[in-house]
């Protein structure tokens, strides 16, 4: 076979090839961003206690929000967005489309000076089962093998959690992996925050058990065994995820 | 008129051998001892091993199909980089709909699906057998071998599951039967990938025991 028949060849099988799998990502797209959206809203719903199917996320969540806020890094709300009826009753950024992962990596840029413009900060509001509001704030950062996410509900008084959700890209299973399991975040309903000095202290995940360290266990939950670089993630996700919020938590509080 | 030539049955005795030949006899994992790092890494519970046999059956099944047909116009200097590149496509695609269809699934197999390119079992199949045979029997070929693959991540998924776990497919077996309560504990080495090993280990020596033939003279 000459050479220009293997040009041809590889030619044609190249540009048939990244035919097909255009079309079959173009015309897969909306059903996998559908499945995400989904998926983001069961999170959000899941740390305020409130476990739906993912296929009813997206109505239950219509019916539990109350708002979903944007903040600047001061504390301010910028923008509230109330629902698909009521629509913005300030400013015009929805939290929801907010992409964790460039906001933080915004927030470091600007801490460091490097970027001019402040980002800001997601935040919803969910109405619980009880009724009251709970405000959650979507986490994200480092574990293991790649990054985690999730979120915490913070009861009317912005201090003690009401509930959690985490998720992961690809920690060990059966170790890391049961971070996103219920009775990993089960363990943060009722921590807080801050110390009874009113100090941010946020929650630890100890590894070898809270009862077997100095800290209390209103500011502390057992980490995973097997499981630890993804149990530190958490709690420095957390942490480091709430320091930013501490300006509007103070002003609310 | 050119002479008919009498047409091979569908399922004659040699199309057969080639389903049920890499089941036990020349099995990919136990035998060949290929495709095991996949093997370890995907099988800590049975639902994503499952869903791993059951992609590369198709993935491998399809692409052998494809080479095959090609399989006079593939140009040899290059058939390698062809293979690889129908397999990368069939994994994409593979991939895409999971993440479309079973989207939980897809999120626990993760980056294991895109591993399948790597899967030697599906490069070798088509190189030994696909590049140079008619496409039934290729396909033929391809499932046999990948159900040869298949049901070894299925028993090695089931026994770490089941011992690491308690569970079997998240049910909790062990929890029911009241294993716990007279003091069993989860096994946690079975959760990690040397386990595979030694679950591959013991499917090999029962296969050996019953199947002398397949035990290296030294």
């Amino acid at each position: 076979m000459s050479n220009s028949y293997i040009f041809r060849f590889a030619t044609i099988m190249v540009v048939l090839v990244a035919a097909i799998l255009t079309a079959v990502a173009t015309i897969l797209k909306p059903m996998q961003e559908k499945n995400k959206d989904e998926e983001k809203m069961q999170a959000i719903l899941s740390s305020a206690n409130i476990e739906v199917e993912r296929d009813e996320a997206i109505n239950k969540y219509k019916e539990r929000l109350l708002a979903e806020y944007m903040l600047d890094l001061d504390g301010n709300i910028l923008s509230i967005y109330q629902g698909e009826e009521e629509g913005f009753s300030k400013g015009s950024e929805r939290a929801f489309e907010i992409d964790l992962k460039k906001m933080l990596e915004a927030i470091k840029q600007f801490e460091a000076g490097s970027q001019q413009v402040s980002p800001h900060l997601p935040m919803y509001v969910i109405k619980d089962q009880e009724g009251d509001s709970l405000f959650i704030i979507p986490v994200r950062g480092k574990g293991l093998w790649g990054p985690i996410w999730g979120n915490i509900a913070l009861e009317n008084d912005l201090n003690t959690i009401a509930g959690a959700s985490f998720d992961h890209q690809g920690e060990t299973p059966g170790l890391g992996a049961e971070i996103n399991t219920d009775m990993f975040s089960d363990r943060f309903k009722n921590t807080k925050i801050f110390n009874d000095q009113g100090k941010f202290v946020s929650v630890q995940v100890i590894k070898g058990g809270v009862e077997n360290s100095k800290i209390s266990s209103k500011h502390g939950v057992d980490a995973i065994s097997g499981g630890t670089i993804t149990s530190n993630g958490v709690s420095d996700m957390i942490e480091n995820v709430l320091s930013y919020y501490l300006p509007y938590i103070k002003k609310h509080q | 008129m050119a002479e008919t030539k009498e047409k091979e049955p569908l399922f004659s005795t040699k199309n057969k051998k080639l389903l049920s030949e890499p089941m036990v006899r020349n099995n990919p994992i136990t035998v060949q001892v290929l495709g095991i790092c996949s093997a370890l890494a995907i099988t800590v519970k049975l639902e994503p091993s499952l869903v791993m046999a059951l992609s590369v059956v198709v993935i491998m099944g399809v692409s052998n199909v494809i080479i095959s047909l090609l399989r006079n116009m593939i140009p040899p200097r290059i058939r390698i980089i062809v293979m690889l590149t129908v397999i990368a496509s069939l994994v994409v695609l593979t991939d895409e709909v999971l993440e479309a269809f079973l989207y939980d699934v897809s999120k626990q197999l993760s980056v294991f699906v895109g591993l399948i390119i790597t899967n030697c079992i599906i490069m070798g199949r088509l190189e030994a057998f696909a590049s140079s045979n008619k496409p039934w029997p290729s396909f033929l070929d391809g499932i046999g071998n990948a159900a040869g693959y298949g049901w070894i991540l299925i028993v090695v998924g089931f026994f770490r599951e089941l011992f690491g776990s308690g569970e079997v497919f998240g049910y909790p077996v062990f929890e029911k039967i009241g294993l716990y309560s007279i003091g069993y504990e989860n096994n946690g080495l079975m959760i990690l990938p040397p386990a595979a090993l030694f679950v591959v280990g013991i499917i090999i020596w029962v296969q050996r025991s019953r199947h002398p033939e397949l035990v290296e003279e030294n």
